[in-house]
């Protein structure tokens, strides 16, 4: 009794204490009139449309769009034979790449950003749209590697060796085994990549902070002129990509496995 | 097929790729940050190669010193609050069925994304007179009038936790879902309470993986830079913030690029110390 209560209460504050300020920020986004106000004035959803409407808000839309969609696909193409490479080979040293494709996701993300900041500088290409692409693909690598780290893994070895043993050569193998199996680990990889891409502000900003406007770059600046309504409901836009993207990956893949918990057979 | 070395040229090939990107865009722009911390600034926003040490002996002044003491300081602060908060939080989510993991673990992974920029926004909009969490106070009669939070110490603590929480839990989700639950069961039959058992058997078996998830919340709330200008006043602004000003505004390269050096390396020795708590032996 005791224990479902304590449980109930800190999930209700833990539950509180997150939603909290996206509350505030989606009561704030349905105000009628252009004023920072809670619980809000009126009812509105004039404020959602202008993200599509205002070509300020829509150029920092498609901008942030394009670049996590081109990034994420960029980090899972670098990942993908890495991973397979560490998987099918054994090669120890081979694993400095794991680390260094890891260390840009655990160092502070400025010191990722200021070095690409010198380098792109140094080279010339300084504020070129293309540099955040490679930029975000470098800084988010991380992610499509660790779950196709973890997908190479739960491949049960027996099942590429009966294909050999029937006459497949490798590129076979590849083809019709182990991609399908790790299919799903590699759209969770790109998936994940996108989502922080589209809501990565530090290395857009060092990198392309002065020629390209993406959306968080955008609420940034916007912040510093004063309030509009439309970073109100810009943010609670961004929330339910987000809440959408990892519902739809807890729907077709093992969630709490790929967060690493051991899988739910052996639970 | 069983995993072997690679023997011939080509099996190294799916390796080139992403060998080379990582080189070329992760080590060299590393090492050129490096080597610039070393070049001398020039006026207007240039720097020429040069072999200085000068940007490293400026952190050693009081102002600077003070801004390193008090990033620290913030971001042990953040991690000490959120292991506290997300250790039991974690441990009772994974009692919780499977059902209700993965909706908490969603809702976790969507905060976690969530832009600095958005949670600024969503804290200091929180925190403001007008729209803040006062206005609940007022009618409650706690409060006389809505009054704004921000800026302040409390605004940035407050941000900085709600970032780095979701982090927390899913750092701790893995130690704790592979949890041995006979450790517990065995407590509970010999007789100790609940709570008992939580203190004296859980968290002692993950003294280890807590020290771990210390160190490493700590290294994240470091690399936090817009939470403290959204919602600090400069006095506020910690070592990531520098950097950036030093970077963008000040056009001081070379001393961004020191500072940032310095941050590699307190991050990389603590990074280390993790690893080599995560590497002894766990009980569980």
């Amino acid at each position: 009794m005791m224990e479902t209560f304590l449980r109930r209460l800190g999930f209700a504050l833990v539950a509180l204490f997150l939603a909290g300020p996206l509350i505030v920020v989606a009561g704030v986004s349905v105000n009628e009139r252009q004023s920072l106000s809670f619980p809000p004035q009126g009812f509105s959803i004039a404020w959602y449309s202008q993200i599509f409407t205002d070509p300020g808000w829509r150029a920092a839309l498609i901008a942030s769009v394009l670049l996590a969609a081109f990034s994420a696909a960029l980090a899972v193409i670098i990942a993908l034979p890495l991973s397979w490479f560490l998987w099918r080979r054994v090669a120890p040293w081979a694993n400095v790449f794991r680390l260094l494709g890891v260390a840009p996701f655990i160092l502070p993300p400025v010191i990722t950003a200021l070095g690409l900041l010198t380098f792109w500088a140094t080279i010339g290409f300084y504020g070129q749209p293309w540099t955040a692409v490679i930029s975000h693909a470098i800084f988010f690598v991380t992610l499509p590697l660790v779950t196709l780290s973890l997908g190479f893994s739960s491949i049960d070895r027996s099942l590429v060796e009966v294909a050999a043993t029937m006459g497949a050569d490798e590129r076979t193998v590849l083809r019709t085994v182990v991609l399908p199996l790790i299919l799903p680990y590699l759209i969770s990889g790109y998936a994940f990549a996108f989502v922080l891409s589209l809501n990565e502000y530090i290395v857009a900003y060092m990198t392309v902070g002065f020629t390209m406007e993406t959306l968080p770059i955008k609420i940034f600046n916007a912040l510093r002129y004063g309030y509009t309504p439309t970073m109100a409901s810009v943010s609670i836009f961004f929330v339910a990509i987000a809440a959408l993207v990892f519902s739809l990956i807890a729907r077709f893949g093992d969630l709490p496995r790929l967060l690493g918990a051991m899988s739910s057979e052996e639970k | 097929m069983k995993r072997e070395p690679p023997r011939t040229i080509a099996d190294y090939a799916p390796l080139a790729f992403p060998a080379i990107m990582l080189i070329v865009f992760f080590v060299v722009p590393f090492s050129t940050m490096i080597a610039v911390s070393f070049f001398r600034r020039q006026q207007g926003g240039f720097y020429t190669p040069d072999f200085v040490i000068d940007n490293y002996a400026r952190f050693l002044s009081a102002f600077f010193g003070g801004v390193l003491g008090f990033s620290l300081m913030l971001a042990i602060t953040v991690a000490v609050i959120c292991v506290a908060i997300a250790f039991p939080f974690t441990y009772l989510l994974t009692k919780a069925s499977r059902r209700v993991q993965i909706v908490w673990l969603v809702c976790l992974l969507s905060v976690l994304s969530l832009s600095e920029v958005i949670i600024g926004f969503a804290w200091s909009t929180l925190f403001s007179r007008t729209a803040g969490i006062t206005n609940l106070l007022v009618p409650l009669g706690l409060m006389s009038e809505s009054q704004a939070l921000l800026p302040g110490i409390g605004a940035v603590l407050t941000g900085m936790v709600y970032q780095a929480l979701p982090y927390t839990i899913l750092v701790l989700y893995p130690a704790l879902v592979r949890l041995d639950p006979t450790l517990l069961e065995a407590a509970r039959t010999l007789g100790a309470s609940p709570l008992r058992g939580f203190f004296g058997i859980i968290v002692p078996a993950l003294r280890n993986t807590i020290v771990a998830t210390l160190i490493m919340v700590f290294v994240f709330a470091l690399g936090s830079y817009l939470l403290p200008q959204i919602l600090g006043r400069p006095q506020h602004w910690t070592l990531s913030v520098h950097i950036t000003d030093q970077a963008i505004y000040q056009s001081n390269m070379p001393f961004a690029a020191a500072m940032a050096v310095f941050l590699v390396l307190i991050s990389l020795a603590l990074v280390g110390l993790t690893l080599l708590v995560g590497g002894r032996k766990e009980v569980a």
